[in-house]
């Protein structure tokens, strides 16, 4: 922080430390508004091509999804949800790890199960890895 | 030689404005000589000039000194009526409605950073809804919008500062001197 002497400091009214105070609020304001396009804010898992489960990104807890070879686990933390396990014989989805970003999705094929991230300034429609 | 028929005499308030337009349009040229990590986040050195013209003389002169100091310092820049002569143009009619409107708040309370940070604002409003209307038809011009607003709080306040220590020492100047009947 930069100090200023007395002298610079009575230049500075009450009302313009108010100014001042409220331009940085609004930085602040519009660096959360306009740089955090992308982050998700929740979850839609489909088994056979339909929605079987919404969910929001607020809190851990975990979702079973029943396909033709088993159950696959869904595990959703604060702001990630990833494919914990699987019964597919090559575990794609669950080898792509954490998903964080909206658009982002994870297929299990083989169990007929997909989770997708959702986001309101979603960057990408689809982001596969 | 043939006297001319319209004679222009300039008014001791002509004198002012001329004066304090070529203070602001040297600071506008010295100012283009520093470089800048993006475009549109510069000092805006010249506005200290608007400021002090603004507290001391009045709004109408100041919008005098803005608007010469615009159409001039484009001229020197080789900008005139380029795309950043109309970036500076709306940014310098907003920061003087705003002026216009921030004179009157409570002097006790708002000084000339106030001022300032608010003129600065404007400038970046209205200069981010030309670019975003006419230079950059796309809303990815608002990526931009925290630096911008970043630049102007830092950049509205120091200008503020230097403005309002030109002040008082031009009041402490006054207060000595008879003030020259220019």
């Amino acid at each position: 922080m930069i100090r200023l002497d007395a002298g610079w400091r009575a230049l500075l009214r009450p009302g313009d430390w108010l100014v001042v105070c409220a331009g940085l609020a609004l930085c602040i304001y519009s660096a959360l508004a306009f740089w955090t396009g992308g982050a998700p804010d929740g979850i839609i898992v489909r088994a056979a091509g339909k929605v079987v489960a919404e969910a929001d990104l607020s809190r851990a807890r975990k979702i079973e999804v029943t396909g033709p070879l088993g159950i696959t686990l869904i595990e959703i933390e604060p702001g990630r949800a990833r494919v914990a396990s699987d019964p597919g014989p090559r575990q794609y989805c669950v080898r792509q790890g954490w998903l964080s970003r909206a658009g982002a999705v994870a297929i299990c094929a083989p169990n007929q199960v997909s989770l997708t991230l959702t986001g309101r300034g979603s960057e990408y429609d689809s982001l596969n890895y | 030689m043939t006297p001319s028929t319209i004679e222009l005499v300039p008014t001791v308030k002509d004198r002012r404005i001329a004066r304090h337009a070529a203070a602001a349009i040297v600071l506008t040229v010295a100012e283009a000589v520093i470089p800048l990590p993006l475009p549109g986040v510069k000092p805006g050195l010249a506005n200290i000039v608007t400021l002090v013209v603004l507290a001391r003389w009045g709004w109408r002169e100041a919008v005098w000194v803005a608007l010469l100091r615009v159409l001039a310092g484009s001229l020197l820049l080789g900008q005139f009526l380029a795309p950043g002569f109309f970036l500076s143009l709306s940014g310098a009619l907003a920061s003087l409605l705003a002026l216009g409107v921030a004179m009157h708040l409570p002097r006790r309370w708002f000084g000339p950073v106030s001022h300032s940070i608010l003129a600065a604002f404007a400038h970046i409003g209205a200069q981010l809804v030309v670019a975003r209307v006419w230079l950059v038809p796309h809303d990815g011009v608002f990526y931009l919008v925290p630096v911008f607003a970043g630049a102007a709080v830092i950049f509205g306040t120091v200008n503020g500062l230097v403005a309002g220590r030109l002040l008082q020492e031009l009041d402490a100047a006054d207060g000595t001197v008879e003030r020259e009947p220019d």
